[in-house]
C-alpha cells in the first residue's frame, strides 16, 4: 500500500469550514483544497443517482462579459454561435487555440441582454480569462473574472427539483435543462441554473461567497441530501460519458476527435479563433476517436493505460476509467487509433491484458 | 486515527497481528495481515481486492502479493513478511468494503506462516510517526 499525502498550500473555498466539520477528505485540486469524499464515495454516487447530492463547486471560474458587444465577442472567442441565444439560456461550448486544440470546455449563460457568464474549469480559469480579454479587445465588452465573488453549489439528483422548491418561489418546474434564472433561494440571492455534470437532473446555484455557508446548511439539512465530493462527481460524469478537461480534452485534442464536433459552429456568421484549423479537421477523416469501454473482469482500466489488440499491439490509450458503481463493472473512455478495430481489444492493466468491449457512450442514461 | 498498539506495521501500510511484544514469531508461526485504517482512508471505499496467490503459496516480504482497488485509485498490496499463506479471508474478497469498515478486525486479508525471522517491521509509535510525517 502507499498513501497519498494531503496538500496544504491550496486556496480554500467559502465552504472550507463546512467540509472540515463534515470530516471531508480534502485534496488539492487545481489549486483549491476540495472535498474528495465525505464518507463513502460509492454512497455519495448512489445518492445522486437515486435521491440528491450536494456539491461544492466553488473552484470553478466565473468570468463575465458585459457590454453591447459581449455576444459578438463570444462568437469570435469561442467555437459556438452564442449571440442568437435568448436571455436565460445556457450552452455547452469550447474555447480553442488557433490550431484548433481545446483550451477548455465551458458553459456560457446569458444572464441579460448584455451580460454573459462563462463558467470555466478551475485549472483553466486563468487561461480562459486571458484569452477572453485578448479576444474581446476589439469589441464593446468588458471582461471581468468574478471567480472569487461567487460560490457554486450544485444540487444533483432526481429529487433536486422537489427539494429546491422547498426553498424558493421560483418556477423551477418550468426551468428547462440548460436554462438559468435569478431567484431567492433560502433567502439568498442566487442564479439558479438547470445544469450539471452528473447525468442526472439537477441545479447549479451561483451565490455570493458570503452566502455560501448559509445556503449549504439549509440544503444539507434536508432529509436524504448527501454531501458529495469530487470522487463521486468523477464517476458520475464518467458514467454519463461526459468529457473531463485534462483527460478526454486537452490542447492536443480536437473537438472532432472527442466526438464533440457538433459544438463547433463552422457555419456561424462570425469568424472565430481556430476556425481555419477546425474547418480543415472537419474535412479530413478523424484520426483517433473517443470510445467507451466496459471491462469483462474486475480490474479497472485507468487514465494513461494502453489499449491493445489481441496480439498485444498498442492501439489506443485510456483517458478515464474506474469501477462503475451503477454498472458494477469497470468502465473507461479511451482514444482508439484511426485504423484500430473494435473487437478483441484489451487494456494493459499494470502488465496484464484485461479484455474490454467497445460500447456506445454514455454508459448510463437517466430514465 | 488511533493505531493499535499490539500490531506491527510495514512501511507500505500493512499491519501484522500475532507477533509477541518483542516482535518475535509465535509458536505456530502464523500471523494475520491486513491494511491500516490510514491506508484504507487514503484509498477510499474499496471495491475490489485481488490476491495474486492462493492458500499454500509462498509470499516474500516487500514483494507485491495483490491489489486493492477503490473507485478513485488502486494500490499494490505488499507482503509484510515472508512465508506461506495459510488462509485468505474470503469474506473481504466477496465484500472488500469490510476493510474500510473494520480494517484491524473483520477486514483482515490473509494469514501467513512465517518462514525465518519476521523482518523489519515498525511498532505502533514508529508507524504513527510515518503516517504523521506524510
Amino acid at each position: 500500500m502507499s498513501a497519498e499525502p494531503t496538500a496544504s498550500s491550496a486556496k480554500k473555498t467559502p465552504l472550507h469550514d463546512v467540509h472540515q466539520d463534515l470530516g471531508a477528505n480534502l485534496v488539492d485540486f487545481a489549486g483549491y483544497l476540495m472535498p474528495l469524499r465525505y464518507a463513502s464515495e460509492t454512497a455519495e454516487h448512489q445518492a445522486v443517482r437515486t435521491g440528491a447530492g450536494l456539491f461544492d463547486l466553488s473552484h470553478m471560474g466565473e468570468i463575465f462579459l458585459d457590454g453591447p458587444g459581449a455576444g459578438a465577442a463570444l462568437d469570435h472567442a469561442l467555437v459556438g454561435n452564442l449571440s442568437p441565444m435568448a436571455v436565460g439560456k445556457a450552452r455547452y461550448t469550447m474555447i480553442c487555440d488557433p490550431d484548433g486544440g481545446v483550451l477548455d470546455d465551458l458553459i456560457v449563460y446569458r444572464l441579460a441582454e448584455a451580460t454573459w457568464m462563462v463558467v470555466a474549469n478551475a485549472a483553466n480559469a486563468a487561461t480562459v480569462r486571458e484569452a477572453l480579454v485578448e479576444r474581446a479587445a476589439g469589441f464593446d465588452a468588458a471582461v471581468s473574472d468574478r471567480s472569487d465573488d461567487y460560490a457554486l453549489i450544485a444540487l444533483q439528483g432526481p429529487r433536486s427539483q422537489a427539494i429546491l422548491e422547498g426553498f424558493t418561489a421560483a418556477p423551477l418546474a418550468g426551468l428547462k435543462y440548460y436554462a438559468i434564472l435569478a431567484a431567492k433561494v433560502a433567502g439568498v440571492d442566487a442564479l439558479v441554473a438547470r445544469t450539471g455534470y452528473t447525468g442526472e437532473d439537477g441545479f447549479e446555484l451561483f451565490v455570493d461567497s458570503a452566502d455560501a455557508v448559509a445556503l449549504w446548511r439549509e440544503l444539507a439539512e434536508v432529509e436524504g441530501v448527501v454531501p458529495a465530493g469530487l470522487s463521486a462527481r468523477d464517476t458520475l460524469r464518467l458514467e454519463a460519458g461526459m468529457p473531463l478537461y485534462g483527460n478526454e480534452l486537452t490542447a492536443e485534442t480536437s473537438p472532432f476527435e472527442a466526438g464533440l464536433g457538433r459544438v463547433v459552429k463552422l457555419d456561424k456568421p462570425a469568424d472565430f479563433v481556430g476556425k481555419a484549423a477546425l474547418a480543415a479537421q472537419a474535412q479530413t477523416p478523424v484520426g483517433r476517436r473517443l470510445v467507451g469501454l466496459v471491462a469483462r473482469g474486475r480490474r479497472a482500466p485507468r487514465k494513461g493505460y494502453q489499449v491493445v489488440t489481441s496480439d498485444g499491439t498498442p492501439c489506443g490509450v485510456v483517458t478515464s476509467g474506474a469501477p462503475s458503481p451503477t454498472l458494477g463493472r469497470p468502465i473507461a473512455m479511451a482514444y482508439l487509433d484511426g485504423g484500430a478495430g473494435e473487437s478483441g481489444l484489451a487494456v494493459d492493466v499494470r502488465g496484464r491484458p484485461e479484455p474490454v468491449d467497445v460500447v456506445d457512450l454514455p454508459f448510463y442514461k437517466r430514465s | 486515527m488511533s493505531v493499535p498498539e499490539q500490531l506491527r506495521y510495514s512501511e507500505e501500510h500493512e499491519w501484522v497481528a500475532g507477533l509477541d511484544p518483542a516482535g518475535q514469531v509465535p509458536e505456530d508461526g502464523i500471523v494475520t495481515v491486513g491494511i491500516t485504517a490510514h491506508a484504507a482512508e487514503a484509498l477510499g471505499e474499496i471495491v475490489y481486492l485481488e490476491l495474486h496467490s492462493n492458500e499454500g503459496d509462498a509470499v516474500e516480504a516487500g514483494e507485491p502479493c495483490g491489489e486493492v482497488e477503490s473507485t478513485k485509485s488502486v494500490s499494490d498490496l505488499y507482503a509484510p513478511v515472508s512465508g506461506e499463506i495459510t488462509a485468505i479471508n474470503s469474506a473481504v474478497v466477496d465484500e472488500p468494503k469490510v476493510i474500510n469498515d473494520d480494517p484491524y478486525g473483520e477486514g483482515w486479508i490473509f494469514k501467513v506462516r512465517i518462514s525465518g525471522e519476521p523482518g523489519d517491521l515498525l511498532d505502533a509509535t514508529d508507524y504513527n510517526k510515518l503516517v504523521e510525517e506524510g
